[in-house]
């Protein structure tokens, strides 16, 4: 009788693993090519991973409408990873393992792709983002990692072009760079900056630190306030440098503020005021003022869909979605050893955020736009490199 | 030396709003021996208060802050009645337990209102531009933040040194029992104490609202650094938290400005630690011995 009980409770536990198991089978459809997404869709920066997975939502939806992949319709599968590394490491596992999918694009951050790395290469099924811009996402102490991709340009890409174009464009001698040494995209473009700036001829007249978790920045701002310089270089977070900006423009300072892809947001010119907003210059992946026609069409067909204005997370979802379905349609199926060489042999690739080309080290090789902001509005300065 | 005015105004700004929340816990702490860590997110609800009073219903500045000073203390006190009071006789560290999770209820019931991204007040809320005294330009912004926190202090201090309920909370502090056999009402003179505590806690939001910007978590940083100047001030004196309040904030401006942004939090724990050793009950605090 007990024995009996026991193969019962036996029986009853085993249930759910087999229910799971047949459900796998029954989701795996012949007509349908599932992508995952491992996106950041609550938590700290869920803006960034909202935004991605709305360009690629609607990059999916025109190549649905349009026969998808050779009669085969795509199907994504979106799973949140609450801005958390570990857990987009998890959804990683999941997509890859349950769900059955080809391809993973996300996660938004470089922390969460370098989190997800191990997962890539262990199952190999490539990952892709189109905002991971720390140096060490693809390659690592010199060793690639075969399965990650990114269709952004780097950190040290950026920090250089922003150190170029403030020696040579704004003609500027002497930087002060104020970053946040605990936040490696900060850190990385930082030491970019330094180095292009340096060779080109400017002094750093002062490095200063900020911290994430802080919102009053008026101690190190008073500090500066009185140097001898031209620019300050700010790599960091809208968040963060809405605030420094308003703080340092009330406190009188009113020389250039220079930083990266992090000021995209609209949310910028409302933290730091519209009247603060001036004199601000950043590096960025497009520009929504650009009138190439790759650009407007994209702007058109966003605007009709989400009746709002596109940011470069957007354009860069949108572009990474057209790049893997292209691997995918070169690769002719889901076979994942195949998709990842037809990623990485990718050449002249159109894209909304400008042409690109793949290289060795899985970095797009690719233009970028200056874009300056005078009182709280976005204007294109100028497209550098490619 | 004008640099090191600046940088004192600097940090006597920010000491302002750690003094305010501060009061909270050290008074609550006072009068029913628990450190509610709820307090920081009561911060966060007055600052979500002034946000929709001044944003969405372009109310005035002053009033705005009025109504969330009274949400406020409405808040203070159901928290206290539907969570603390069940648990007066538990043990001290069923309270605390409950007081943290009184904290994450606040902060994700919020978030699931408005959304996890930050929110910010619209431009100038507590006025904009600076005035200059000789060499020295103060940010409007701090002169009302150090002016409020004085007028804030005065009028606490008359309450509990000139009442009637002043001294009642005085008396329930220093001894439950004693109070209750003279026919001073416990329960009542708690809720009042939560009203005080709250309301302050609601003027610092949304001070600290309108200056930066808010969001569901954005207690929990200045509730830890306002609990931090309550203990190093003396927790259960009054004076000990402005005092406390005020000194962290010149500690951290100080270290910021003469050494490194990123080792302000070590000193000013470093000598948090230190006077704690020196001096085990605060700056401020008295040596009570425990009844046994």
């Amino acid at each position: 009788m007990k024995k009996a009980k026991i193969v019962a409770l036996c029986m009853a536990a085993a249930m759910p693993v087999s229910m799971f198991a047949g459900c796998k089978n029954s989701t795996t459809n012949a007509n349908e090519i599932k992508i995952g997404l491992n996106y950041e869709l609550s938590g700290d920066v869920a803006q960034y991973g909202i935004s991605c997975v709305e360009g690629i939502e609607l990059a999916v939806g025109e190549i649905n409408a349009a026969g998808g992949i050779d009669g085969k319709q795509i199907k994504l599968v979106k799973i949140d990873n609450k801005s958390d590394n570990n857990e987009a490491m998890n959804v990683a596992t999941k997509l890859a393992t349950q769900e059955g999918v080809c391809a993973i694009m996300g996660p938004a951050t470089s922390g969460a792709v370098k989190a997800t790395n191990a997962v890539a290469t262990k199952y190999k099924v490539p990952v892709i983002s189109c905002s991971a811009t720390a140096d060490d996402v693809t390659i690592k102490d010199n060793k690639l990692n075969d399965y990650t991709f990114r269709i952004c340009y780097n950190d040290s890409f950026q920090g250089k072009v922003m150190g170029d174009f403030s020696s040579s464009d704004l003609k500027a001698k002497k930087a002060i760079i104020l970053a946040d040494n605990a936040n490696d995209y900060s850190k990385g473009l930082a030491t970019a900056f330094k180095s292009s700036f340096t060779s080109a001829g400017g002094t750093i007249v002062s490095e200063e630190n900020f911290t994430s978790t802080d919102k009053d920045f008026n101690a190190v701002l008073t500090k500066i306030k009185d140097k001898d310089f031209d620019i300050i270089y700010l790599p960091g977070y809208y968040e963060q440098v809405g605030l420094i900006v308003k703080q340092a423009r009330s406190m009188g300072i009113t020389k250039p503020i220079l930083g990266a892809d992090g000021y995209d947001s609209p949310d910028l010119a409302k933290i730091a005021g519209k009247e603060n907003l001036t004199n601000v210059f950043f590096t960025n992946h497009y520009s929504s003022k650009d009138t190439s026609s790759e650009v407007t069409t994209f702007i058109d067909a966003f605007k009709k869909k989400y009746s709002k204005d596109p940011n470069a997370f957007h354009a860069l979802g949108y572009d990474m979605a057209k790049y893997v379905v292209a691997a995918i349609k070169t690769a002719g199926g889901t076979d994942t050893a195949k998709i990842q060489q037809a990623l990485a042999n990718t050449k002249d690739f159109d894209a909304v955020t400008g042409k690109f080309t793949i290289d060795a080290q899985h970095n797009p090789v690719k233009s970028t736009v200056v874009i300056e902001c005078k009182n709280g509005e976005q204007t294109f300065r100028t497209k550098i490199g490619g | 030396m004008e640099q090191f005015l600046q940088q004192m105004i600097n940090g006597i700004s920010i000491g302002s709003i750690y003094a305010l929340v501060a009061l909270g816990y050290t008074m609550v702490y006072g009068i029913i021996k628990l450190i509610n860590f709820a307090h920081g997110d009561v911060m966060m609800i007055g600052a979500y208060v002034g946000y929709a009073c001044v944003a969405l219903f372009n109310i005035p500045f002053i009033p705005s802050m009025l109504i969330a000073m009274v949400v406020c203390s409405i808040l203070g006190v159901i928290i206290e009645r539907v969570a603390y009071k069940p648990l007066r006789n538990a043990q001290r560290i069923t309270v605390l337990i409950t007081a943290i999770g009184v904290s994450f209820l606040l902060e994700y019931v919020m978030m699931y209102f408005v959304g996890a991204t930050s929110k910010t007040y619209p431009q100038g809320a507590l006025g904009a531009g600076k005035l200059s005294l000789g060499a020295l330009s103060i940010n409007v912004e701090q002169v009302y933040v150090i002016t409020t926190t004085i007028i804030m202090m005065i009028v606490l201090q008359y309450i509990i040194k000139r009442t009637k309920l002043g001294k009642a909370m005085r008396a329930v502090s220093s001894d439950q029992d004693a109070a209750q056999l003279m026919g001073i009402s416990v329960d009542r003179t708690i809720s009042f104490t939560f009203i005080l505590g709250s309301s302050l806690a609601a003027v610092a939001g949304v001070m600290l609202g309108a200056m930066y910007t808010i969001s569901p978590l954005m207690g929990v940083q200045p509730g830890l650094k306002a609990f931090v100047a309550a203990v190093f001030g003396g927790i259960g004196s009054i004076p000990g938290a402005m005092l406390g309040g005020i000194l962290l904030g010149l500690i951290e401006t100080l270290v910021s400005a003469y050494l490194s942004s990123s080792y302000k939090d070590a000193v000013a724990f470093a000598i948090l630690i230190i006077v704690l050793i020196v001096r085990p009950a605060g700056i401020l605090g008295k040596n009570v011995r425990e009844k046994v």
